[in-house]
């Protein structure tokens, strides 16, 4: 099984110093914003990565960095084998991916009606000429999402969440794309949307052969979701395996951390010990393993050691703890 | 006697293309020290019932019919100026954004003593105190301390906990908390949910959780009640309404609830999705979408009908043993 996308030791890092007159003023040094932290990953065709992570972890960032949004300042991303930057270069290789945003609000055209919204892939790329065609194939894709081919006339504001989601999916398949870039398609959603949204996902993924890479902060729609699954904190991938390994055997703190901390309905009348602490900033990260001031297991070897990542039980886990047997 | 009655509760927004009914003759009540969640789907009417109790809906919104009784007294009808010594005093409420809710002008102390010397006969000093008590009691490191910052100074989930001691510093009987953990991450959230659970259970503070979660529900509330379009579709003991619910619409939003449990091939889901309140269908509110619809359902518009310890609003409700 090919990849379609393939991450060796990417880092991207952001300036958020102030600016340099301010700096010099006050004797600041600059501040350097590790949102990715030399991540790996590989994407099989027809499959599912989840990258799963509370906000400001870096999850967002990778997606960007997926679709070419950003470079990286270190690592390479590969696309089919071509580095993403000379991928990005061939309108061959680049209508094969595209990408489903958050907000189904801010992510549509207000101004634009509904088949110029899905058409704009297909007059990108060129990908089908002659108005009929275009009209066909735009009609063909609003079905295609469970919405009708006379919806193409309306605008963006008569449609509710959920349908204007159905149409950012339109227009993500509109150039026949083989890879997709999900950042929390579903987190804008009510649950019974989010279920409609999410099997349609799966059906398409089906009918099509899709590769998604889906980005939540949701572990139980990423458990529904994924075939592969990455937990991240602070800008690193913790743990990362097969979601059914992990969900069975949580190994790194964290990932149990936060298995621990989703209230779900099947704990009805339970109790549980909750988890102290929070995300610290990723300007300042601790030292060592950035988890160590949260996590129960941490000794001296974690405040100061960066963990690297181990084979344990076919899941890649960065944790000494882990690695010691002592976890 | 039950804290607070809401009875057949009708809250409207006259307009010029006619009169919106957010809310329709809906009606619950809360025991002293109960935890009553409120769940729906966005536009379900949730806040809206929150923000009638506590008088603090939107003109032109009113309260058309209905009754809301505080301990026996009817304050639908309060003006600002009778509502003022119930709001903080005898009702509190915490809002979804705490960045929202705090004064960033003043620190967080200041706005403690303050609310308490509204409500409460207290000298500087005895409020001073109670302030840091307060903070110490949500569990805010060197309460001492921090107790003259600003809320700029503290992160989201501190926050959230200066909001909660701030509804709970004037000793109320009954807490809104609307949607208090959405704007905070997982693990914060479980944190804020088991502070607000003990505290309310150390107070005897009854509390009224506006959420969206199912699962915030079932792990917190005692009963709760199901909203759809402006009204109640069931309320019941959580468990019950959980695991064995009685109303179509509950039992397909349970299903399209992700599980970390188990895996399934397909959610179940609900087609389509919630009428406008501009239009609403006769008979019940969700029969265009419910799969156990009868002729009846479309015309007749069912009341909140018993089976055991749950009501619920259907003329066909779920079977029992069919429950998945």
């Amino acid at each position: 099984m090919s990849s379609v996308l393939e991450a060796i030791e990417v880092s991207r890092r952001f300036d958020v110093s102030r600016p340099a007159l301010q700096r010099l003023l006050s004797g600041e040094r600059r501040r350097i914003l590790t949102a990715v932290d030399a991540v790996s990953f590989d994407i099989p065709r027809a499959t599912t990565l989840s990258l799963v992570g509370e906000s400001g972890c870096g999850k967002s960032t990778i997606a960007r960095l997926a679709v070419g949004l950003y470079a990286p300042s270190e690592g390479e991303i590969r696309f089919e084998g071509y580095p993403l930057s000379s991928a990005r270069a061939q309108p061959g290789l680049r209508r094969k991916m595209n990408m489903i945003f958050q907000d189904p609000y801010a992510s549509l055209n207000p101004r634009w009606r509904v088949r110029d919204i899905v058409a704009e892939p297909i007059r990108a790329f060129r990908i089908l000429s002659g108005q009929k065609a275009i009209a066909d194939r735009v009609g063909g894709l609003l079905s295609q999402v469970g919405l009708s081919p006379a919806d193409g006339e309306k605008f963006p504001h008569e449609f509710s969440g959920g349908q204007r989601q159905r149409i950012s999916i339109a227009r993500a398949l509109s150039s026949e794309p083989e890879f997709l870039v999900c950042d929390e398609p579903t987190s804008a959603l009510d649950v019974s949307v989010q279920a409609q949204i999410l099997n349609l996902m799966r059906d398409l993924q089906q009918r099509l052969g899709l590769t998604y890479l889906f980005i939540s902060h949701n572990l139980a729609v990423v458990r529904h979701m994924s075939d592969r699954l990455g937990v991240m904190y602070l800008g690193r991938i913790v743990e990362q395996g097969r979601g059914e390994d992990i969900f069975r055997n949580p190994q790194h703190p964290y990932t149990r951390l936060l298995l621990d901390a989703i209230p779900d309905v099947a704990m009805v009348g339970r109790t549980r010990a909750p988890v102290s602490g929070e995300v610290p900033s990723p300007i300042a990260p601790p030292s060592g393993c950035t988890f160590h001031p949260r996590c129960p297991l941490a000794n001296e070897r974690c405040r100061v050691e960066k963990p690297s990542h181990t084979r344990s039980a076919d899941v890649m886990v960065a944790c000494h703890a882990v690695q010691e047997g002592r976890a | 006697m039950a804290l607070l009655e809401v009875d057949r509760l009708v809250v409207e927004f006259p307009g010029r293309r006619g009169t919106l009914r957010a809310l329709d003759e809906i009606s619950f009540s809360i025991e002293p020290g109960e935890v009553l969640g409120v769940v729906g789907e966005s536009g379900a009417g949730k806040s809206l019932t929150g923000a009638a109790i506590i008088g603090l809906l939107e003109p032109p919104g009113r309260v058309a019919s209905g009754q809301i009784r505080l301990e026996g007294t009817r304050i639908d009808r309060f003006t600002d100026a009778q509502m003022r010594p119930i709001r903080g005093r005898r009702i509190g409420a915490i809002f979804q954004d705490p960045l929202t809710t705090l004064d960033p002008l003043v620190s967080v102390g200041k706005q403690l003593v303050e609310t308490m010397q509204t409500h409460l006969k207290l000298s500087d000093r005895d409020a001073r105190a109670r302030a840091v008590g307060w903070l110490e009691q949500v569990g805010i490191p060197a309460a001492a301390e921090r107790v003259g910052a600003y809320p700029h100074q503290f992160s989201g989930g501190m926050r959230q906990r200066v909001v909660i001691a701030l509804a709970l510093c004037a000793e109320p009987k009954l807490v809104i908390a609307d949607e208090p953990t959405t704007a905070l991450d997982v693990s914060i959230q479980a944190q804020i949910i088991a502070l607000l659970r003990r505290l309310t259970t150390d107070h005897g503070t009854s509390v009224m959780l506006v959420t969206h979660d199912m699962g915030v529900i079932a792990e917190t509330a005692d009963r709760v009640a199901v909203m759809y379009a402006g009204r109640i579709a069931e309320i019941g003991p959580v468990r019950d309404v959980v695991l064995h619910p009685s109303h179509p619409y509950t039992e397909g939003l349970m299903g399209s609830i992700p599980q970390l449990e188990h895996r399934v091939e397909r959610l179940r889901q609900i087609d389509g999705a919630m009428p406008r309140l501009t239009a609403i269908p006769p008979g019940c509110a969700f029969n265009p979408r419910c799969g156990r619809v009868l002729e009846r359902c479309r015309v007749d518009r069912p009341d909140l009908l018993a089976r055991g310890t749950t009501l619920a609003a259907c003329w066909n409700m779920v079977p029992m043993d069919d429950v998945t």
